[in-house]
């Protein structure tokens, strides 16, 4: 110790003579204002909400077709990527607007507007200046009553889309994400969350027409307009724009799900991975059912934030992890919990391990007061955070509408997390979070993998 | 704008701090800035900075490990960390109810954070994890932020990459944590931001109570990374067995954002000319019409625009298909490059583009959290929070004749281009 000293240590760093503080209370918390808000259903059969949140002078629009499947099975289904191709060629030009002219309309009001699919439905997701909705609104009037698909845009977007889907899917996320769907639900509709190749090549100009008209309805579809506008007003503006969007029956909901019930986690290998994905899921319920607040708790204990006991555990204690989470997914029917944590090769087999523990002891050894109060107040403000912004409002309450819930059940869920008892959530944990009632997926280099997870068991190998 | 109304003082031991009140939702946002990111790691020590910010969550005087994360969340707040080139910010963002509370986490970890031969190991591993996760164990791992500036710069500050090699971050010591604090998390080092639902009196004195005894300390010389621009077109090839397709990314350098805001908020308008909406010119040739592209971005700064002091990157990325040659693609942006470079866009190409980085501003501004950080990183590295604000006004003043003029100093023989070719194989 004869260098010259340039700084201090980490002991005297660490503290100081007044020694710790205490933490200071919380003050008194204001209530956020009530929202202004319309929630009306047009004679075409489109609902509509329109809510004032005059933050920024902006409009968030979301449009959201229910845009399922009908068929029973993907097997020999060309579904997906039919509706793939029309997702991505709906903004590609109209009777009376070119790709570029679309652009260019929406880039002068400061706009954006993009189309999106999923196995469930067709989004609409846009934005702009509030002075511009009705620049948004007569661009979505238009591609929904005269999308032309020119036949060269939806040669090249097919190529490109065979592309994208092809370096998706190099994504280790990805790869974890189609397994774990094929695994809970087959051939299911639902677990088609891209098409194949040969299905995109095999895709006619015809066929995406016709699944426009078919299944690109407005009953049975949401669009929630959040922004600097009064409700009534933008409700006349979507009316007028929008009424010529007509269309014989319903848009096509998800068929229901088969239950997922508790396996073998499968082994998915990829070769040379440094990393895997751990992927579990398990029955859950919807956002209607009276257990979900002790649900919802109970998950966020379990590994729904980064004060829970699966983060604590893998990640803060152990270092196995950067990411680990739980959370919930829901769908029109129901829904499922997930858990999800990428892991280093060597330590994979040990963080399943403490994964399960987890699980376990979730039901065994229930969340403390303490935990479920600081899980109640994560949710409460989170809640008011998330939902502070315009996007972040307009997201969440399409989301809710599309399960049959609206801005009320926001408003009021804050009341009923604060009713939900320690005992209701331990109730809730016992019930959902037993290990046997899990499945999954774990993508990895199987060769590392496999001796670990052969001795740990609970994994097959395919 | 959100609110344009600002506060802002200095405490006796240098902490700068911003106020900026709106209260169109009970909701508040804290952050810290401090002046140093990985562009300041001495050599043999990349990935340093990165891993300091890690350590600050780990606990301090008045706070067990995990404490601070627990007190956040049990106060209904959010929080995170993240390291650039020449910052480090931290953040909550939580029910105004709590404020006090998050000044006084800050307060603490500025004061006296617990540096520990445990915390050290464990968040070694846990950034391991991060940099498998977001490199190593996926296609276009670090593309470009971590590429680029390799081929681009050759000082070791601005070259090297900022997540750090695993043997330099296995071999950090908790006297090098507690160097790093010393230096450079001074107080007189950092900008504390409020953003959201306050009371501008009462929060100052909130601030004055926790912040005022963190000890003063210099204000480290901040050196200058300045280098020059590269000598001719510096091309690299990277190899990535994880990626299906390749992809390049081209490199220029800018003007100095601090001395020369207006002159690098052309290339901002140039980069939305070129590449924001499929009617952007390149979207629309080499994405829409030639069908060579699969994906295309331009833009400044890797972080984002004014997210560094100079040097910083002008940067276009594109994946492309594989039977495709890369010089083809290159080839086609520096013909587009120099359309513009000899006709200036036309006045609706830059109201496009004007609008649009209007609403996105509005769009940043709404979220408390990116309003609180960029009011921070503004006061930091420019001395303006208000910046923020003025930016879509800037941004439209800016001329046709501009940004010809940036198009044009887009030249083939000072850049950077980096290959990166697919070596996996199957696919």
């Amino acid at each position: 110790m004869t260098a010259a000293k340039t700084h201090r240590s980490a002991d005297e760093i660490g503290r100081t003579e007044a020694g710790p503080r205490p933490l200071p209370e919380l003050g008194s918390q204001k209530v956020a204002v009530e929202l202004s808000t319309v929630d009306t259903t047009l004679p075409n059969g489109l609902r509509v909400i329109a809510v004032r949140r005059a933050t920024v002078p902006m409009v968030e629009v979301r449009l959201r077709v229910p845009f399922a499947d009908p068929a029973g099975s993907s097997v020999g289904s060309q579904h997906a990527a039919v509706a793939e191709i029309l997702a991505n060629t709906v903004l590609t030009g109209t009777e009376k607007r070119s790709r570029v002219q679309i652009d260019t309309e929406l880039a002068l009001v400061g706009g954006e507007l993009d189309a999106m699919v999923d196995p469930e439905r067709l989004s609409f997701t846009g934005n702009a200046l509030a002075s511009g909705l009705g620049t948004v609104l007569e661009v979505l009037a238009d591609v929904l009553t005269g999308a032309s698909y020119p036949a060269e845009e939806l040669e090249r977007e097919g190529a490109r889309l065979v592309e994208r889907i092809t370096i998706a899917r190099s994504q280790p996320s990805v790869i974890a994400r189609e397994a774990l769907q094929k695994v809970l639900y087959g051939d299911h509709p639902y677990a088609k969350e891209m098409p194949e190749a040969d299905e995109v090549a095999a895709v006619t100009r015809d066929a995406v027409v016709a699944l426009h008209g078919k299944a690109l309805l407005p009953r049975g579809s949401v669009l929630v307009v959040v922004g600097d506008v009064e409700p009534a007003d933008a409700v006349a503006q979507i009316g007028e724009a929008l009424g010529a969007w007509q269309g014989d029956g319903e848009a096509v909901q998800l068929p229901p799900l088969p239950k997922v019930s508790g396996g073998d986690l499968v082994l998915v290998h990829r070769a040379g991975a440094v990393q895997s994905q751990i992927r579990l899921a398990a029955q859950a319920i919807p956002r209607t059912d009276e257990r979900y607040p002790a649900l919802q708790l109970a998950n966020l204990v379990y590994g729904g934030f980064f004060s829970s006991r699966l983060v604590e555990n893998i990640r803060e204690d152990k270092g196995y992890t950067y990411s680990a989470r739980s959370h919930p997914e829901f769908t029109v029917h129901g829904a499922t919990l997930l858990i999800d944590a990428d892991t280093a090769s060597d330590v994979t087999a040990a963080a399943l391990l403490e994964t399960r523990y987890e699980l376990a002891r979730l039901g065994l050894v229930p969340p403390s007061e303490s935990e479920v109060d600081t899980a109640r107040s994560y949710a409460v403000g989170t809640l008011l955070t998330s939902t502070s912004s315009q996007g972040g409002l307009a997201s969440f309450l399409v989301n809710l509408v599309a399960l049959g819930l609206g801005l009320d059940w926001l408003v009021a869920h804050p009341q009923r997390l604060a009713a939900v008892t320690p005992e209701q959530v331990a109730a809730a944990a016992l019930e959902f979070f037993a290990p046997g009632n899990f499945t999954g997926v774990l993508v990895g280099d199987a060769e590392t993998l496999k001796p670990k997870l052969a001795a740990l068991g609970g994994v097959s190998f395919q | 704008m959100a609110s344009p109304e600002l506060h802002r003082f200095t405490l006796p031991n240098g902490l700068r701090v911003v106020l900026a009140p709106d209260a169109s939702a009970p909701v508040v946002g804290v952050s810290v800035h401090y002046d140093v990111g990985f562009r300041s790691e001495p050599e043999g020590r990349t990935g340093f900075a990165h891993l300091f910010e890690h350590l600050m969550f780990q606990g301090s005087e008045s706070l067990e490990k995990l404490a601070h994360f627990r007190h956040v969340q049990s106060s209904g707040g959010t929080f995170n960390g993240s390291t650039h080139p020449d910052y480090t910010d931290y953040y909550q963002v939580l029910p105004s109810a709590a404020l006090e509370r998050a000044l006084f986490l800050e307060a603490d970890r500025m004061r006296a954070p617990k540096l520990t031969e445990e915390n050290l190991r464990n968040q070694i591993d846990v950034v391991k994890e991060e940099i498998r996760l977001n490199v190593l164990n996926r296609p276009y791992g670090g593309f470009p932020w971590i590429l680029l500036p390799a081929v681009l710069f050759n000082t070791f500050a601005n070259a090297h990459n900022g997540y750090g090699d695993f043997v330099d971050l296995e071999s950090a010591t908790v006297d090098n944590c507690a160097e790093f604090f010393d230096t450079y998390y001074s107080p007189a080092n950092a900008v504390l931001t409020v953003a959201g639902d306050l009371d501008v009196e009462t929060t100052k004195a909130l601030v004055e109570k926790h912040f005022g005894d963190v000890p003063a300390r210099p204000r480290p010389e901040r050196p200058s990374f300045a280098e020059p621009a590269p000598q001719g077109e510096v091309r690299h090839e990277h190899g990535d067995a994880l990626a299906p397709l390749p992809a390049i990314a081209i490199g220029y350098r800018v003007p100095d954002p601090v001395t020369d805001i207006d002159g690098y908020l052309s290339y901002l308008v140039l980069a939305g000319v070129l590449a924001d909406g499929d009617g952007s010119r390149l979207q629309q040739r080499l994405v829409h019409q030639e069908g060579i592209v699969i994906d295309l971005n331009a833009g400044c700064g890797l972080f984002g625009p004014l997210e560094a002091r100079d040097p910083d990157t002008f940067s276009i990325t594109a994946i492309h298909a594989a039977e495709v040659s890369a010089d083809q693609v290159v080839a086609a942006i520096d013909e587009e490059l120099q359309k513009l470079a000899q006709e200036p866009p036309s006045a609706e190409e830059l109201a496009k583009v004007t609008a649009r980085w209007a609403s996105t501003m509005h769009k940043e501004h709404d979220r408390l959290t990116n309003r609180t950080l960029g009011l921070g990183s503004a006061e930091l590295l420019f001395g303006r929070a208000e910046l923020i604000y003025e930016l879509p006004e800037r941004i439209a003043s800016v001329t046709v004749d501009e940004v010809s003029a940036a198009a044009k100093a887009l030249r083939p023989d000072s850049r950077a281009l980096l290959f990166v070719k697919p070596t996996g194989g199957a696919q």
